[in-house]
């Protein structure tokens, strides 16, 4: 852990797991969904789900859909904003046994139909783990430049990948890789220490056997 | 690449001053300039200051529960604690109050523990001249020792109880007022250490589950416990149990609290029947 991530962030209050996480919870999915979601059903686990409504949680990552940064004075008010800029918001509770008690399943649709489900973990200081994507294992946090690749589950993949990466330079910082079942559907989880460029990412979305390359950059953000 | 022990931390700053170790060691990590690091640094410290000169009196939390109480502090004459810690108090309550009404500040380590670390600084910065430099060395050392504790335990109240966040606020600024003052890395160590000792097993019962009730006063708590630990200190007292192994029994302590006491807003304060008054209220839809 960064000491920055000890002090700091600069945020809004009053809660940094409760508020500033989950207004960056919020801003991830949405990143990771590549749009503003015309619909959000936002689940919200344990301690979310028992204090969410005090700590200001639910107006939290609704205001991280809209892509607010955690220290934007609008955070309290973002359900109207939601409402004026067409986004159609639910928020429930949820159990989900063994899970971190500040855990948020989101799921949110696109203005395209295009859909994508993200559990994630508040785990304190504002800091997050992206538990799940889709319901495929994964954990990243998020503050380096990461790329999420699903793939077939076949010989060759990550070896194409990384020589991708290699080609253009890119250092990996942390790699996983997770599979429904052998043979079926994998996901690879790259952490990069350097932003990636555009024409890098569609190569390895064209890549034979790669089903979708997702880019997640949330620097400066 | 992270501070896992304080002795670790100890043994980098011997050529060094602690708090430039702790720098380097974010350059390193992140792979910034010194200049980058510390600018950025001092950012928070000038969001602290903010944080606090932006205080309103007037301005109330949505519940009710706070506002007011730092300036009602500030307006007393002769307190028990004199005009230097009513002021550390006044701080504390102010920033607490403002994070609270969902105002701006600076989580450190985390926003319920928002008050302590500016109101041990601020006060004494203001009072006896300290240079903006000096404050933000102090940063650097209380990020450090925070580090070490959120790597051996959490700096999370759903995780670790109260002792997680006020706790771990007031072992960092204690160590940071030892700094303040010119102490060596063995005394901050000392005094985060004690401050540590001090609110081992401090549960995590927000009334209504809002950061209100008793957070905004556990922030004085947590301001006055680590001036006390640092002039122990500074005084050549020392803790008895190094201050790592103070770090592992709080993780552990944290681990046996049960959820009821951490942070879900259902044991301690808020289970009483006031508290559970207060959150029937809360509950009310608004007229």
């Amino acid at each position: 852990m960064n000491i920055f991530d000890i002090m700091g962030p600069i945020m809004v209050g009053p809660s940094s797991s409760h508020t500033a996480g989950a207004a960056r919870m919020g801003r991830v999915a949405r990143h990771l969904l590549g749009s503003q979601p015309v619909k959000a059903v936002i689940q919200l686990h344990g301690s979310f789900a028992d204090t969410g409504k005090g700590h200001g949680t639910d107006r939290a990552i609704v205001a991280g859909l809209l892509d607010l940064a955690p220290d934007h004075p609008d955070i309290p008010r973002s359900f109207q904003l939601a409402q004026e800029a067409g986004m159609e918001v639910s928020i429930h509770p949820v159990d989900l046994p063994g899970a971190h008690p500040n855990t948020a399943l989101i799921h949110l649709t696109d203005a395209q139909g295009h859909t994508l489900s993200v559990s994630a973990s508040s785990l304190g200081g504002g800091r997050i783990r992206v538990n799940a994507i889709d319901e495929m294992e994964a954990s990243f946090s998020g503050e380096l430049p990461t790329l999420i690749i699903r793939n077939q589950d076949r010989p060759g993949i990550v070896s194409q990948v990384s020589q991708v990466l290699s080609e253009h330079q890119a250092n990996i910082a942390t790699m996983q890789l997770y599979r429904d079942r052998r043979g079926g559907l994998a996901v690879m989880v790259i952490e990069c220490d350097n932003h990636l460029s555009p024409a890098l990412v569609d190569e390895l979305s064209h890549l034979d056997g790669v089903e979708k390359c997702t880019y997640l950059n949330m620097e400066g953000c | 690449m992270a501070f896992q022990s304080v002795e670790h931390l100890i043994s980098c700053s011997t050529q060094t001053p602690l708090w430039k170790a702790v720098l380097l060691d974010d350059c390193q990590d992140r792979d910034v300039k010194e200049e980058e690091s510390f600018s950025r640094m001092e950012t928070l410290w000038q969001a602290m200051v903010d944080s606090v000169d932006s205080y309103d009196p007037q301005r109330r939390s949505a519940s009710g529960l706070s506002g007011g109480q730092g300036a009602k502090m500030e307006g007393v004459e002769h307190t028990l604690c004199g005009p230097f810690m009513q002021q550390v108090i006044a701080t504390a309550l102010k920033v607490g109050e403002h994070n609270a009404c969902m105002g701006r500040i600076v989580a450190a380590p985390t926003a319920g523990a928002s008050g302590v670390m500016p109101a041990v600084l601020l006060p004494l910065c203001r009072s006896e001249g300290l240079s903006t430099q000096t404050m933000v060395e102090c940063l650097y050392v209380a990020a450090g020792f925070g580090q070490v504790i959120a790597t051996r335990a959490s700096i999370s109240g759903a995780e670790g109880g109260c002792q997680a966040e006020i706790g771990s606020a007031s072992g960092m600024a204690a160590a940071a007022l030892v700094h303040a003052r010119g102490g060596s890395a063995e005394q901050m160590a000392h005094a985060c250490a004690m401050a540590l000792q001090n609110v081992l097993g401090l549960v995590c019962d927000p009334v209504a589950g809002l950061v209100e009730v008793p957070c905004v006063k556990r922030n004085v708590m947590g301001a006055v416990n680590a001036m006390a630990c640092a002039d122990m200190a500074l005084a050549g007292i020392t803790a008895a149990i190094p201050c790592d192994q103070v770090i592992d029994a709080m993780a552990t302590v944290g681990r046996t609290l049960p959820s009821a006491l951490r942070e879900t807003g259902k044991g301690g304060l808020a289970a009483t029947p006031a508290g559970r008054a207060i959150a029937q209220q809360q509950a009310k839809p608004a007229p």
